[in-house]
């Protein structure tokens, strides 16, 4: 066991874990936010995508160990405090979700995607997003609802998104 | 959702809808022994005398309403669709409601989510159940203004007075209306007058799925669990010769290594289980577990032999599906002037659906407590209480949202298989699969082929069609059904004359069992996929052998079938099917009716490479009268994207008893950069409303494979194939 020190939506957290232990278990069981999911163990499925420092990753294959209490961690839990990012209003609208269990890794690559390319062409999202699964077929709506994002934030002006 | 208030014991009950003086609840009495549903009325003294009814609204009298959805949520919509009924005739709008699972008792009838079926079966009686509270609360409110029933209306969860334009809400009312009797047989709306009903009402839980917050069966908490992970034998038969958990025992957190197992339908295999107070401790304890398994027979079990059976068994005559209409195909055959047959396999296939099986359990002396993402709650029950042979009443399960289902959910061993670990160690436990333990483990889709056999006259009309069912028996092998010299009455789906209605005048449907023991179950469509796929495909097969458009060759079979050939059409029309297309750009079309529904595709390809590319399926479905057009739509485009995946992704094979595929690297999905353009049209009728989760995947491979013919005349009649090969 060693002593971590972790900066998760703004918030410190300190825990106590074998170093090895996936930053997905530690975010799901340690500090008790359930919105990132368990899908594959493998990084081959992106349920579990949180940023870290803004990067998208993916948690289930980043060892607690591997993080520095100056890293940010943001999970879907932090993205927006009233579920009003332009991500999260595009999604609504387009009613993406279907069981929803991919989806908050699904935002979490979208809301990196727009942030570092806030006009994403069809092929952008393909490249930002082939790492996420949707076993419920969402993709069509997922495309749609990045762009209607990008719009989003074009007409507010406003480039966090929020 | 939250687990906490999910459940609804009877004291929850009245805690839920506020004062207990003032409780409107409605509900069905059981349809039991063929007695019609008949709505009746919940009182508090009949919840405290705790008879059989089955209540699905409530209302208290500061105003709170109450919806119950009795249809677990896997991402179909139930959560929505089940209590938009109610609300339509209820007069009140999903965001003036709180909506609650049910939770698998006897009372609230089948709950399970399976077949397509929830709006199918459910749509007259919750209907009825909310037009029969409307009429008591309009009742209530005419007596205590004194006027007449017939100047009053509901509207928003408030009953007025036209002439007056006074009010009172439904919490005002709700103390009166109790005292009055159910009506009978309410008056439910004419579907012209729908406010919520085939309106595309955005689903009230979807903020939730974008924000973190819903809860799924994996996101369970109780305080104290204990985290599990199992290892299970790696052959499909296996038994523990012998253990050691020492190792495992050293990991930090581990707290238990017991033996343990999955008990299945139709077997139990033996398992070693590790406990931890961390999921990641109990992971790495299991990895360090060594184990002694017997595999005895299991050298013997391959997906190549279980096929090379399959050839075998369709040489035989099989038992045939009875039908009057039948004709007489052999003789047809015989006398026929040209004969056409072949051959379609569909491999097994896991369900895989992203939130991998779990279940947290606490078994406590006789009873236990359940929260797992289940699809059918009320089959759970008997299950769990036969196994842990405990009162069914002492069995209560918490019914959260499904990480996706597909099937495999309603398979109930990962739930008995946590009772058994809570049990032997006494403490609440929390069973969480790994992607490996739910792909390799199955049960999966059954393999099957499908043999067809076609014959025209000398005029040149089809006169002749037999269509051979060869493979695994859900029925026989989960629910023991013998099937001696019957076929199984649920493999026909899809392709039989039921749901096929081409017109030919000798046709002859066989069922031939193959017994096996991979693990199988309902896989989405279920063998109306695998059914479609042969059916579709031998059909355009005999359209270019005739010569003919594949289009107007079906359009020819189904001149009696109006539904049918307005589907077609509509196809034609919206995918421009007649316009000529490039050289390296081809079009194919497949139709199937499934769970009561009708649903076409046409699949656009293109050539690229050595493979094909495909362009655009533009789908027509016809489900008679919609709840929410925009979630048939969704559910169409995941039954595109589930059978496109089907047809050109990794099938299961499974080689000396072992599952050859692992993870999601070795068993692709259809990703982002995959998705064809998809245009879905929903035919807007008043036929009664037929299934929607599933009906868009039986037609979507063969309409796939009849496109690749028309464009390369390879003719595919084994999935999944390799796409970037075809030439
Ligand atoms: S759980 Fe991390 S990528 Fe699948
Ligand atoms: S919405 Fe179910 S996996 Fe994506």
């Amino acid at each position: 066991m060693a002593k971590y020190s972790l900066s998760i939506n703004g918030k410190k957290f300190s825990i106590e874990a074998e170093p090895d232990t996936p930053l997905l278990w530690v975010i799901r069981d340690y500090v008790g936010l359930k919105g990132t999911k368990f899908g594959c163990g493998m990084a081959l499925c992106g349920a579990c995508t949180v940023h870290l420092d803004g990067e998208p990753i993916r948690s289930c294959s980043t060892p607690v160990s591997t993080l520095k209490a100056a890293n940010r961690i943001t999970t879907i839990e932090g993205i927006s405090a009233n579920t009003d990012h332009a991500i999260q209003k595009a999604w609504i609208e387009a009613q993406v979700p279907q069981c929803g269990y991919c989806q908050s890794g699904q935002i979490m690559s979208a809301v990196a995607l727009l942030k570092s390319n806030p006009n994403p062409n069809d092929e952008d999202i393909d490249a930002a997003m082939s790492g996420n699964i949707c076993r419920c077929g969402t993709y069509p709506r997922i495309r749609k609802a990045i762009h209607r994002a990008a719009d989003l934030i074009k007409e507010s002006g406003n480039t966090t998104g929020k | 959702m939250s687990f906490e208030t999910n459940h609804t014991s009877r004291r929850d009950f009245l805690k839920i809808s506020g004062k207990t003086s003032a409780l409107l609840a409605i509900g069905f009495s059981l349809p039991i022994a063929g007695k019609a549903e008949e709505i009746k009325k919940l009182d508090t003294s009949a919840l405290s005398m705790g008879l059989e009814l089955n209540p699905y609204i409530l209302i208290s009298d500061e105003g709170k309403i109450t919806l119950f959805n009795a249809r677990p949520d896997m991402g179909q919509g139930t959560y929505q669709s089940l209590p938009l009924l109610l609300a339509e005739e209820l007069e009140v709008t999903l965001d003036q409601v709180e909506i609650r699972n049910t939770d698998g008792q006897g009372k609230y009838g089948s709950q399970l989510s399976g077949g397509s079926s929830s709006i199918r079966t459910r749509w007259m009686p919750m209907r009825k159940a909310g037009a029969a509270v409307k009429e008591m609360l309009i009742k209530a409110a005419a007596k205590k203004w004194n006027v007449s029933e017939a100047e009053c209306y509901a509207e928003k969860a408030k009953v007025f007075h036209k002439p007056s334009g006074k009010s009172y809400t439904y919490g005002e009312l709700v103390e009166e209306a109790s005292k009055l009797e159910v009506p009978k047989d309410p008056k439910i709306k004419d579907p012209k007058d729908f406010k919520l009903l085939g309106k595309s009402v955005p689903r009230p839980e979807i903020p939730s799925k974008v924000n973190g917050t819903a809860v799924f069966g994996i996101d369970s908490n109780v305080p104290g669990m204990l985290f599990v992970s199992i290892e299970r034998s790696p052959t499909i038969l296996g038994k523990v010769i012998s253990f050691d958990g020492s190792e495992a025992l050293r990991i930090k957190g581990v707290k238990h290594v017991i033996k343990t197992e999955r008990k299945m339908p139709h077997r139990a295999v033996e398992a070693v289980a590790v406990v931890a107070d961390t999921y990641w401790a109990a992971l790495k304890g299991r990895r360090a577990l060594k184990i002694k398994w017997d595999a005895e027979g299991s050298d013997k079990i391959s997906t190549d032999k279980y096929f090379e059976n399959l050839r075998e068994l369709a040489k035989t005559e099989g038992f045939e599906y009875k039908d009057d209409k039948a004709g007489d195909f052999a003789k047809a055959f015989g006398e026929s002037a040209k004969k056409v047959e072949a051959q379609y396999e569909t491999p097994f296939l896991a369900h895989a659906p992203l939130e991998p099986e779990n279940a947290t359990v606490w078994v406590q002396g006789d009873k236990v407590e359940i929260w797992a993402p289940i699809q059918g709650p009320d089959g759970l029950i008997p299950q769990v209480a036969g196994y842990l042979n405990i009162k069914p009443e002492n069995v209560k399960i918490n019914v959260p949202f499904m990480g996706g289902a597909f099937g495999r959910k309603a398979y109930n061993d990962y739930v008995m298989e946590a009772c058994h670990v809570s049990k032997q160690i006494k403490a609440p436990v929390k069973v969480i699969w790994t992607r490996e333990d739910d792909m390799t483990q199955g049960p999966f889709r059954p393999g099957m082929l499908n043999a067809f056999q076609g014959a025209f006259d000398a005029k040149g009309a089809l006169t002749a069609y037999n269509h051979k069912i060869v493979g695994g028996s859900i029925q026989h092998q989960v629910f023991g059904n013998p099937l001696k010299n019957v076929p199984d009455d649920w493999a026909g789906e899809g392709s039989g004359l039921g749901d096929s209605p081409y017109e030919i005048p000798n046709r002859r449907q066989s069922f031939h069992l193959a017994e096996t023991d991979i693990p199988i179950v309902w896989w989405r469509s279920v063998y109306a996929s695998t059914n479609a796929f042969g059916h579709e495909s031998f059909i355009d097969e005999l359209a270019h052998s005739a010569g003919m458009d594949p289009l107007a060759f079906r359009l020819n079979l189904l001149a009696d079938s109006p539904r049918f050939s307005r589907v077609l059409q509509k196809l034609a029309q919206k995918s421009d099917y007649h316009q000529k297309l490039p050289e390296n750009k081809a079009i194919g079309i497949a139709i199937a009716r499934s769970f009561a529904t009708i649903a076409a595709h046409a699949v656009t390809v293109s050539k690229q490479g050595d493979g094909v590319k495909i362009e655009k399926v533009v789908s027509v479905i016809d489900c008679g009268m919609t709840v929410n057009p925009d979630n048939i739509k969704a559910q169409t485009e995941g039954n595109i994207v589930m059978g496109i995946t089907a047809a050109i992704k990794n099938g299961i094979t499974i080689k000396e008893g072992k599952t050859e595929q692992t993870n999601f690297h070795e068993y692709n999905v259809l990703r982002m950069t995959e998705i064809p353009a998809i245009e879905i049209y929903v035919v807007d009728n008043m036929e009664a409303p037929g299934g929607v989760g599933e009906p868009g995947l039986p037609p979507i491979a063969p309409a796939l494979c009849n496109a690749i013919f028309n464009l390369t005349g390879k003719r595919i009649r084994t999935l999944p194939f390799d796409i970037d090969k075809i030439v």
